[in-house]
């Protein structure tokens, strides 16, 4: 059997037994809705436009988030894989930061920025970079030493070195860089959102908590799952496995 | 012309440190190659030849001794000096054609760079893949590349370093064929390293045979048949059995100097 046909038989499944459950045990909506209830959520939140709004203050802020997430990982990227001292000192510091979720620093942000989107923004940024940065990083010191020696030979040096050579022999870490970066983004978009301001999916969906709207919650919750999921295995996913691929890195 | 003295390598040793013990890698080494000539430097592995074809190229630089090219002393790497690896080293962000103008873009135009590029890429029959990506075309086929590469910034002195040593034996001798023919066109003079007594005594004017621990000169050989030559003829076995000769004995001593270590463990 496809494996796609397994996954659609799945999630019917899946529905079936939610829907069979909820109807079956009489359960209260504002402890676990039916699945139609959901739909039935979906559906009005997109016909009324709200959560068209929502998604895209969500995108707004994470595209900004995300766009100086980028360009600060690949300098700091660069300047720890060129900076023995920089790698020693402020490379162990950004190795720290990353076992801290973004979120935990939202008091603080909230305090520096006040209670708006900048303080968002900054969870958002906070989390890309420091995988960026890493994966950047990686990326310019596992450069083939073969492709350097042979790019000498061809009187390459310098800037000119780096420029032709180590950062397109780095372009694979780069895209997984940016893979790892989006999906922090997103995760810490959602968080901040949901703990402080709007408009956006996480306060919407702090929102429709606070009025006891479970379908509402779970059908954000179902736009931020799929959100995700499209992206990554729509767009990432494929440029990575091309990249891999043409710089002679596939595993297949 | 053939007769000038070209390249000259003068009381060359190298030594590499390791866990603070000296170890000497090359001893000594005396060469004298004269332009337009295929020299190939033999050895079983760990005899140096390749670290010796590094301080040629400029990417490693000598503990004693100096290389001269034509006269100057060789500091660096330079574009007088072409270098084709074991493995092709080609760009693989960059198409096959893109790769041979990369050592030629930042002294010319695209265009020029693109003809020239284009010169070479016939030089090694591989005309019809300007476009190709390097991991779309075989090893043999990269390897083409990475010599039509090496051959567009036109140098005095091309370098191989076992440039067909991962190749298969029919790929291999198709490419002896390019590279002789390469050799007989362009008059370049090829210092060429590998640990094949078959290729060297096929290809080469003069065979610098090396021995190990350390990597000194045992013998050099200089072959004066016409090419191209078929690998079965007479005179050809006498000088590979010279060469085993010369080799058995370093592979006895490299197996006495193990069984020793163990030994004395």
């Amino acid at each position: 059997m496809q494996p796609a046909v397994k996954r659609i038989i799945f999630y019917v499944l899946l529905f079936a037994v939610w829907q069979g459950a909820v109807y079956v045990f009489q359960v209260s909506p504002s402890l676990l809705p039916a699945p139609t209830d959901v739909f039935a959520s979906l559906y009005e939140g997109f016909s009324n436009r709200t959560l068209l709004y929502d998604l895209l203050a969500s995108f707004q802020r994470l595209f900004i988030g995300l766009a100086i997430a980028l360009i600060l990982g690949l300098l700091l990227g660069v300047f720890l894989a060129k900076s023995k001292t920089a790698d020693e000192t402020l490379g162990s510091l950004i190795l720290a930061l990353q076992s801290v979720p973004s979120i935990v620093w939202l008091p603080l942000a909230i305090m520096w920025f006040g209670l708006n989107e900048m303080a968002v923004i900054f969870i958002v940024v906070l989390g890309a970079t420091i995988v960026m940065t890493i994966n950047v990083r990686t990326g310019i010191i596992n450069v083939p030493p073969l492709y350097i020696k042979a790019a000498r030979t061809m009187n390459y040096r310098g800037f000119r070195l780096f420029t032709k050579v180590t950062i397109p022999a780095s372009v694979p870490y780069a895209v997984t860089g940016i893979r790892l970066a989006w999906a922090f983004a997103w995760r810490a978009l959602m968080a901040g959102e949901l703990l402080s301001t709007g408009p956006g999916l996480g306060y919407s969906l702090r929102f429709a908590s606070d009025f006891g709207d479970m379908s509402r919650v779970i059908a954000i919750m179902l736009i931020i799952m799929l959100i995700g999921i499209l992206v990554d295995l729509m767009f990432f996913q494929r440029v990575e496995k091309k990249v891999l691929k043409k710089w002679g890195l596939a595993t297949d | 012309m053939g007769d000038v003295l070209f390249l000259s390598i003068k009381n060359v040793n190298k030594s590499f440190t390791n866990n603070g013990n000296s170890e000497l890698v090359l001893s000594n080494i005396q060469l004298d190659v004269k332009e337009g000539k295929f020299v190939s430097i033999l050895g079983p592995s760990g005899c140096g030849k390749s670290t010796l074809l590094s301080i040629v190229a400029g990417l490693a630089s000598a503990t004693e001794g100096s290389i001269e090219l034509n006269g100057k002393a060789i500091k660096g790497p330079g574009k007088e000096r072409g270098m084709v690896f074991q493995q092709a080293a080609l760009f693989p962000w960059l198409t096959v054609e893109e790769n041979v103008m990369f050592p030629l873009l930042p002294d010319m135009s695209k265009k020029e760079a693109q003809q020239k590029a284009l010169q070479y890429l016939k030089m090694v029959q591989l005309s019809a893949y300007t476009k190709h990506s390097p991991h779309e075309i075989s090893g043999g086929m990269q390897q083409r590349v990475a010599i039509a590469r090496a051959l567009a910034m036109d140098p005095a002195l091309l370098l191989m370093d076992e440039p067909f040593g991962a190749l298969d034996e029919q790929t291999r001798s198709r490419l002896h064929e390019i590279v002789e023919n390469i050799f007989l066109e362009t008059k370049k003079t090829i210092l060429f390293v590998t640990h094949s007594i078959a290729e060297a005594l096929k290809l080469s004017d003069r065979i610098v045979v090396m021995g190990t621990q350390p990597g000194t000169i045992l013998d050099v050989i200089e072959l004066d048949f016409p090419r191209p030559r078929s690998q079965s003829k007479e005179e050809l076995i006498s000088y590979e059995e010279k060469i085993q000769a010369l080799l058995k004995s370093e592979i006895d001593k490299v197996t006495e100097k193990e069984q020793n270590h163990a030994a004395s463990r």
